[in-house]
């Protein structure tokens, strides 16, 4: 005679509801997937599917649209910032974020996110850096690390010729008018967990009146690297994070709360 | 500040009289950055929007002005940029983009000379890049030219009209002569009404999300999406065409030009006229599409067309084209901001006459 | 009927603020109108100009390539723009600050010591008032009633004190500058 056990299976992985459902166009390994994850769940979760505008910017992740399944505009290069301020000043009550790459948002859009972080711009910067232009066939980005070699940096960059990396999240963290800006990273569990509450953070703090909020991730791009997925995600938590260090760089609005993760309430 | 809304005339600046244009017209949000000679506009919606609990905002560049208005269009808000001509070439990125997603707005070009930095002079070295351009791809941009500060506060209700109903950026072509000059505007403004759009963004809200894109990388969607904008463009060369003539009944030589050129051209045909020379105007009011059709129908009867631009020649290419060499075509332009005179225009029309007698003649000869 | 005037003189000296006046007096008639400024980087000092058509019936160009009347309150704008003056047209001539003759002869010159009436009436800015007064003495453009409503609603109700020297500098510009026959062209016939 046999009994059976009780029956204590529950369902731990779903795809959340503002995700599509439809195949992924990014390389086996980008990060971009799990991020999106991230933004989908905590987009669900916060209920903010009905009111959220997001702008999506030029790069790989331009089609961000195709897997959130929100409004969207599409911005060109770089400009995703004064995009964003432009749905922000006509549509007050809208939740608004802006996904951008490194090249997008620390090469030809410098202009733009540094003065819609001191115009204090009431949106949610989505900030992903993996060091490399992915969709042009990997050039050296303004991210790209000291020695890393590229398709444009053949011999690794070079400081002299190219110039250091650039740590704009920092260099944003200055300004009066970021509310919140955080570093994390999608290299292993831990780290996704701590980067989305870095995101329902900066999330909350939009939707209680803050100024901007930026979460820059750093990410994994093994195609333009010339690695491995599990190599790309090694070299991030190994390698990259000394370039740039994890953690929260300012939160501005620390009497504001934070909203609670569905696993928390 | 308040505007009567008597129709006494009131005396207004170019600039300020198309800034309260387009505010009574219902216009939602205003981006721009400061250059002359259109700074006036800026200042006007610096003071009068924010009064109206509208939006403004000083850009950090004339990239970062046009991309605002680009994300206002996009939630189907009634958008106002304006500019001059360096800073137009700036904003050539976004209004590709903005015609390639099919997004309305209105743009302001105050143009002052070029190229690179040039002068705050007028000028309308910026006909080519208004009509033929601006920013990459196949796409066309309807451009409305006026001649009085009255008919730029007409011309832009109308521009947020168009825009709204072909869902596309609309440009007034003006120059510093109409930005900075003062002449009286009946205040008496034009609200065009608004149609719900059914595309703007406002969160997917009960409905399927909306998605704004100029991006479409399978060619063969991108060959569908450039055969709808163009069905666009056909119907708005078919039903939008605009000009103005004057004294064309019994004119042989018609002065063709647009802006304060055909200004300066009604002082010429005055002139022309008390010298016995038939003269007339044909003003194109929209330069995109162009009055091709029109003129080519007057072009038989007239002895020469005479054209008269603030540049080295830029609209003389549309009106040859128009005419197919059926009719000799002269041309008059300065350039750098000089502003051709008068009595110029009439030596040009004279010798157009001369000219075009002494082919007739040579004709004969020949046959 | 079409009257064009150009005042030139320094930035500062209140020229774009006449031509307003007498384009605000020709809307106040019901006029044809339109004035045109020199714009430049130069805020102040530099010199300006503006020009001002009236007229009966649309205007062509506001910029134009002759004047019915010039107003110069500089030398320099006395240099610049003589040439532009038609035949018979009107040359009001700063003689506080312009001591050069102009090489015209075939036009009516009137010297108004614009500075020092201004000056009387209590303020030098108003110089350019003044000029318009001697303009108006000479040139029937706009009535010198039409000049003084436009005075008064521009400067505005809220600063009576400066509408009255306003007023004042307008009236000494007019009385400085009396119809001398032979000479006075009424401009309905100025122009043809």
């Amino acid at each position: 005679m046999t009994t059976l056990a009780p029956d204590t299976r529950r369902l731990i992985y779903e795809r959340p509801e503002l995700l599509t459902d439809r195949s992924s166009h990014y390389c086996p390994g980008c990060g971009h997937g799990i991020i999106h994850r991230l933004v989908a769940e905590l987009l669900t979760e916060m209920h903010l599917g009905p009111t959220t505008i997001g702008v999506a910017s030029v790069g790989c992740s331009v089609f961000a649209y195709d897997y959130l399944d929100i409004d969207f505009v599409e911005s060109p290069h770089g400009r995703a910032p004064a995009v964003a301020t432009g749905v922000r000043r006509v549509r007050p009550d809208a939740f608004v974020f802006t996904y951008q790459g490194d090249g997008d948002l620390a090469a030809i859009g410098t202009a733009e996110i540094v003065h819609a972080a001191a115009r204090g711009e009431r949106i949610s910067v989505i900030f992903v850096n993996n060091g490399i232009y992915g969709m042009t066939g990997g050039q050296m980005a303004p991210t790209t690390l000291l020695g890393q070699r590229t398709t444009s940096s053949p011999a690794g960059r070079e400081a002299n010729l190219a110039g250091y990396p650039i740590p704009i999240t920092e260099m944003l963290a200055l300004l009066p008018g970021v509310s919140y800006a955080a570093r994390g990273s999608i290299a292993d569990p831990s780290a996704i967990g701590r980067t989305k509450k870095m995101l329902r953070r900066a999330f909350d703090i939009q939707l209680a009146g803050g100024g901007m909020s930026i979460v820059e991730i750093l990410s994994t791009c093994p195609v333009g690297w010339g690695m491995t997925a599990p190599e790309a995600m090694e070299h991030v938590s190994k390698e990259v994070v000394l370039t740039y260090p994890l953690g929260v760089m300012v939160d501005r609005m620390k009497d504001s709360p934070t909203s609670k993760d569905k696993d928390e309430a | 500040m308040t505007v009567e809304t008597t129709a006494r005339p009131v005396l207004m600046k170019g600039n300020e009289a198309m800034a309260e244009a387009a505010i009574q017209a219902g216009c939602d949000a205003y981006f721009g950055y400061p250059i002359t000679p259109q700074a006036e506009l800026l200042e006007w919606m610096a003071r009068r929007m924010p009064e109206l609990g509208r939006a403004f905002v000083q850009a950090e560049s004339e990239l970062g002005a046009i991309n605002m208005a680009l994300g206002a269009a996009a939630t189907g808000a009634r958008v106002l940029v304006s500019s001059s001509s360096p800073g137009i070439s700036l904003m050539a990125e976004a209004m590709s983009y903005m015609a390639g997603s099919e997004l309305p707005m209105v743009l302001i070009n105050v143009m002052r000379g070029g190229p690179g930095l040039g002068s705050i002079a007028p000028s309308q070295s910026d006909y080519f890049q208004a009509t033929k351009g601006h920013g990459h791809g196949d796409y066309r941009v309807p451009v409305l030219a006026p001649s009085s500060i009255a008919e730029a506060v007409d011309l832009v209700a109308e521009a947020f009209a168009m825009a709204e109903r072909y869902r596309t950026p609309v440009m007034i072509l003006a120059d510093g002569v109409m930005g900075q000059a003062m002449e009286p505007v009946v205040p008496i403004y034009r609200m065009p009404p608004r149609e719900p759009a059914g595309w703007e963004l406002t969160g997917a809200d009960g409905r399927p999300p909306r998605i704004l894109r100029s991006l479409h990388l399978q060619p063969e969607d991108l060959e569908a999406h450039n055969q709808k904008l163009q069905a666009k463009y056909a119907v708005i060369s078919e039903r939008e065409v605009r000009w103005a003539g004057e004294r064309l009944e019994d004119a042989e030589i018609v002065v063709v030009a647009y802006g304060t050129a055909a200004r300066v051209a009604r002082t010429a045909i005055e002139r022309a006229r008390e010298a016995g020379l038939r003269a007339g105007i044909f003003r194109p009011i929209t330069l995109w599409p162009f009055p091709s059709r029109d003129l080519a129908a007057l072009a038989p009867r007239l002895r020469a067309i005479v054209v008269v631009e603030l540049s080295a020649g830029q609209m003389v290419e549309d009106v040859r084209l128009a005419v197919e060499g059926r009719t000799p075509v002269f041309f008059h332009g300065r350039t750098g901001g000089m502003v051709p005179t008068p009595a110029e225009v009439v030596a040009v029309m004279e010798r157009a006459r001369d000219a075009t007698s002494a082919a007739a003649s040579d004709t004969a000869v020949l046959r | 009927m079409q009257h064009a005037t150009i005042f030139g003189g320094f930035g500062g000296q209140g020229l774009l603020f006449a031509g307003h006046v007498l384009a605000h007096a020709a809307v106040i008639e019901g006029r044809e109108v339109s004035w045109m400024p020199s714009y430049g980087p130069e805020m102040r000092g530099g010199t300006a100009s503006c020009t001002v058509i009236v007229a009966d019936r649309p205007i062509g160009s506001p910029i134009v390539d002759t004047a019915d009347s010039v107003v110069a309150l500089n030398p320099p704008s006395l240099a610049k723009f003589e040439a532009l003056l038609a035949t018979d047209g009107l040359l009001i001539l700063n003689a506080s600050l312009i001591e050069a003759e102009p090489r015209r002869s075939d036009i009516e010159l009137v010297a108004v010591p614009c500075t020092a009436l201004a000056r009387e009436a209590g303020d030098d800015r108003l110089v350019s008032v003044v000029a318009l007064g001697a303009l108006i003495a000479r040139r029937a453009i706009v009535s010198p009633d039409s000049v003084r409503q436009a005075l008064a609603e521009i400067v505005g109700p809220a600063r009576p004190a400066l509408v009255a020297a306003d007023l004042a500098a307008f009236s000494l510009g007019l009385e400085a500058a009396p119809v001398a026959s032979p000479k006075v062209v009424p401009v309905a016939d100025a122009r043809t």
